[in-house]
């Protein structure tokens, strides 16, 4: 029966949906309070009703409830309850639906928060949202519909796929989606702004706290995604440039682009057209990664099962809205009226470098990744194009934005001093340098490009220090009245030290763990003992244990430095007994912020075990730097400035004070 | 400068920075892609040896010899020829005989394939999409569903 509801309220979500698609916009066009009212109440109702049928579906994997396909496909009665909660979206059908709850959650909220939009955008935002609504709710009803029963109904489920039974299920779609379904909102504001054909600094206002929010989100569980592929494959993988890792990238890095020339209109009106123009590139990024995911046209451990109508479907849907949106652009972008001229050297042309190096690398990103289909659609040739295309053309594209990074916010609104950027950072350079070679010298060993690389990092972090430090003015006013000055900082300038300190700590991370880490392939037997990145490790032997619906082959190795024991690790494999299927669970050790990781091979006909050891140093920086990113995001979105509808601040001393002493 | 000057210098600027990224994208095109072959096209096509490709196919039955440490070898099939690899490394959890497999690496000058990478399926539903045209293309092949259910 609460299949049938959760079912009904689909059907249901479909119609409010529908209706929600139409009249508001009617309203809009006319003016008619009473259509436009209905947009915030229909949402409101449409998430509503999804939700209702989420919870359906939930509690369907919560019983093990066989008689829904789904469950029984996906599920198995004796996982424990955390793996069958989040096993809802552990497939195609579940994780549609819980990307069509984010939307519709994104979409209540700005029917909620929005209260301060003039009544004519939000009821156009919210029409547009249910554009995108309906067209995933088709989909869902139609190709990929999760309540559809069994009759008779199994006894048992055919257990979740053995890699997806981890904690990092629970955590990685839901913030993926978060972020980049988030970015729907952005996407509406934009084609709403066409729609009215108006557009001001006041409409970046609104829309910068949905892609801060979406951003941040977004940052997070890529992060997650990287780290979960990292310890569950057993590669000691931690990014494998694979198309759907690429997929959720893009969107990433075009977001990224948006935040910032959202920053440039709302401060000083210029770039409009463009910033317009972002919104609806990511958006259609964040589609064009679900048809690469869901469609079944890659190879790729995201891959679902999938049939061909549904690729067909989402092509469908995909080149509905981009061409839609496209062509709109196309027709009312000239009437945007641009504004705001700058000199080349200033914070806007600082950050139309940013959204220049950050878009030519999103291209070079798509382009590596979809290449491969085109040429197959084309010629039936079969390429694939591996990571170091991505290492090179990415990586060398991002060099000159990563230097770039700390002068920007060093630089003046409308005519910058690049010089006097340069007289502040220089101590900053020098002192990354110092830093970058004594690390280098530390580690020993690689290139010497690497101490460039690790300078880069350093170079990152203590510019986004200085940047606070030089507002506050810290050196040159006495020290309380720097320090007030400091607390008296707006949270989004901390946001910005933050993002760009994270990326710093990244970029530390990814320079350090490529040229410093070791990799050892053995075969060991018993009490045999291999030294790797200056700790030995003991192989102690193999044991076998059971798991809930699993049993597994244990190797225990003690691990110590300088002849003291120091720790001791379980790497083991696995076999899940349901699906007969194997899988590596790497044994971690964590020393800081470098790990030690062990995973098991083959057993050899003498009895011994092959094992393939890494020493990664430094390695949690990469995520440790997402992290402060994410926080950073936060801190952002909690300014007073950016939240809609707070009343802009009345006193101008207030202002003029957070801006540096020239 | 002039303003106009000043445009114009700033869009030489972007103009010559897609053009270097242009470059360096076909760059990095010539250096890093690889072409997927099934051992009955490999027979006929003319690659030499060093090149770097990708063989799929099914591991065939009974072929599978561990050697020395993490040493092993073993053929690629697609129900015509068969191509011997070696590999030194750990398999990946889902190698089986019988099963499909895509390998990368590079030819030696007998013909031989020495791999730097091998992937197998993700799940037992699953065989690589090459793999898989391939051998629908040979006529081989079985619908692992069909298979397992």
């Amino acid at each position: 029966m609460i299949i049938e509801i959760g079912h009904y309220a689909l059907v249901l979500s479909l119609a409010t949906s529908l209706l929600l698609s139409v009249l508001p916009l009617i309203g809009a066009r006319r003016q008619d309070a009473a259509l436009m009212a209905l947009a915030p109440i229909g949402s409101v109702t449409l998430f509503g009703l999804v939700a209702l049928s989420f919870a359906a579906l939930t509690w369907a994997y919560a019983v093990s409830d066989f008689s829904v396909a789904n469950v029984w496909e996906n599920s198995h009665s004796l996982m424990p309850l955390v793996y069958k909660l989040s096993g809802v979206w552990g497939n195609h059908e579940g994780s549609m639906l819980l990307w069509l709850l984010i939307l519709v959650l994104f979409s209540a909220m700005v029917a909620v928060f929005g209260r301060n939009l003039p009544d004519s955008l939000r009821a156009t935002v919210l029409s547009v949202q249910a554009w995108i609504g309906t067209a995933f709710l088709l989909f869902i009803l139609l190709t990929s519909n999760p309540f559809v029963r069994l009759n008779p109904a199994p006894a048992e489920g055919q257990d979740l796929n053995p890699v997806l039974q981890d904690p990092g299920l629970a955590v990685h779609p839901p913030l993926l989606y978060l972020g980049y379904v988030g970015f729907s909102v952005c996407f509406s504001f934009a084609i709403a702004a066409l729609i009215e054909g108006r557009i001001d600094a006041a409409w970046a206002r609104w829309v910068r706290p949905w892609t801060l929010a979406a951003w941040t989100f977004l940052t997070a569980g890529i992060a997650m995604g990287s780290y979960w592929a990292y310890y569950e494959l057993g590669w000691g993988g931690w990014w494998f440039w694979d198309p759907v890792e690429n997929a959720s990238f893009m969107p990433w890095l075009a977001g990224t682009a948006l935040l910032h020339s959202a920053l440039v209109m709302e401060k000083r009106e210029a770039l409009k057209v463009w910033t317009v123009l972002l919104a609806i590139l990511t958006f259609s990024l964040s589609l064009l990664g679900t048809f690469l995911v869901r469609s079944g046209v890659l190879t790729s451990v995201h891959a679902f099962a999938t049939d061909p109508t549904r690729g067909t479907f989402i092509l469908a849907i995909l080149s509905f809205f981009v061409g839609g949106a496209f062509a709109l652009y196309a027709w009312r972008a000239p009437e945007l009226k641009s504004g705001g001229l700058f000199a080349p050297i200033s914070r806007e042309g600082a950050l139309v470098l940013n959204n220049l190096i950050l878009t030519v690398s999103t291209a070079t990103v798509l382009i590596g990744t979809l290449y491969p289909l085109v040429l197959e659609t084309l010629t039936g040739e079969k390429i694939s194009v591996g990571a170091p295309f991505f290492n090179l053309s990415f990586g060398l594209l991002m060099i000159p934005l990563l230097i770039a990074v700390p002068f920007g916010p060093l630089l003046a609104w409308k005519r910058g001093d690049l010089l006097g950027a340069l007289q502040r950072l220089y101590l900053v350079a020098g002192l990354s340098l110092v830093a970058g070679f004594v690390l280098f010298y530390l580690e020993h060993g690689g290139p010497v490009m690497a101490g460039l690389g690790l300078a880069l990092g350093f170079f990152l972090m203590l510019g986004a220090l200085a940047d606070l430090w030089f507002r506050s003015g810290f050196g040159k006013l006495a020290f309380s009245v720097a320090f007030a000055r400091f607390k008296g900082l707006p949270r989004s300038a901390f946001g910005t030290a933050l993002a760009h300190f994270g990326l710093g700590v990244t970029v530390l991370g990814i320079v350090a763990v490529t040229t410093f880490e070791t990799e050892t392939v053995v075969e060991m037997k018993q009490g045999q003992t291999v030294t790797v990145g200056g700790y030995s490790l003991v192989f102690d032997g193999l044991r076998e244990a059971v798991g809930p619906n699993f049993t597994e082959e244990r190797g225990h190795f003690t691990v110590s430095r300088a002849g003291v024991a120091v720790a001791d690790v379980w790497s083991s494999k696995r076999i899940y007994t349901a699906r007969r299927m194997p899988t590596t669970e790497a044994g971690i050790l964590t020393f800081g912020f470098s790990q030690l990781y062990v995973s098991l091979g083959d057993p050899m006909a003498d009895g011994g075990i092959v094992v393939r050891i890494w020493w990664k140093p430094w390695i949690l920086c990469i995520w440790g730097g997402a992290l402060v990113m994410m926080v950073g995001g936060f801190v952002s979105l909690s300014d007073r400035r950016l939240r809609v509808g707070a009343p802009s601040r009345r006193a101008k001393p207030v202002k003029a004070l957070m801006e540096p002493a020239e | 400068m002039t303003r106009k000057q000043k445009r114009l210098a700033v869009i030489a600027g972007g103009v010559s920075f897609i053009l270097a990224a242009v470059l360096i994208v076909m760059f990095a095109f010539s250096q890093s892609i690889a072409y997927f072959y099934m051992p009955s096209d490999l027979a006929k096509a003319e690659v030499s040896p060093g090149t770097r490709i990708r063989l799929g196919g099914l591991v065939e039955e009974g072929s599978v010899v561990r050697g020395e440490g993490s040493k092993v070898s073993f053929r690629v099939t697609d129900g015509g020829e068969s191509v011997p690899v070696s590999y030194t490394g750990i398999l990946p959890d889902l190698f089986r005989e019988g099963q499909g497999v895509v390998t990368e690496g590079t030819l030696t000058p007998a013909r031989a394939f020495v791999a730097d990478s091998v992937l197998a399926k993700h799940d037992e539903n699953y065989m690589p999409k090459e793999v898989a045209d391939g051998l629908k293309q040979k006529g081989v092949w079985k619908d692992p569903k069909e298979a397992t259910r």
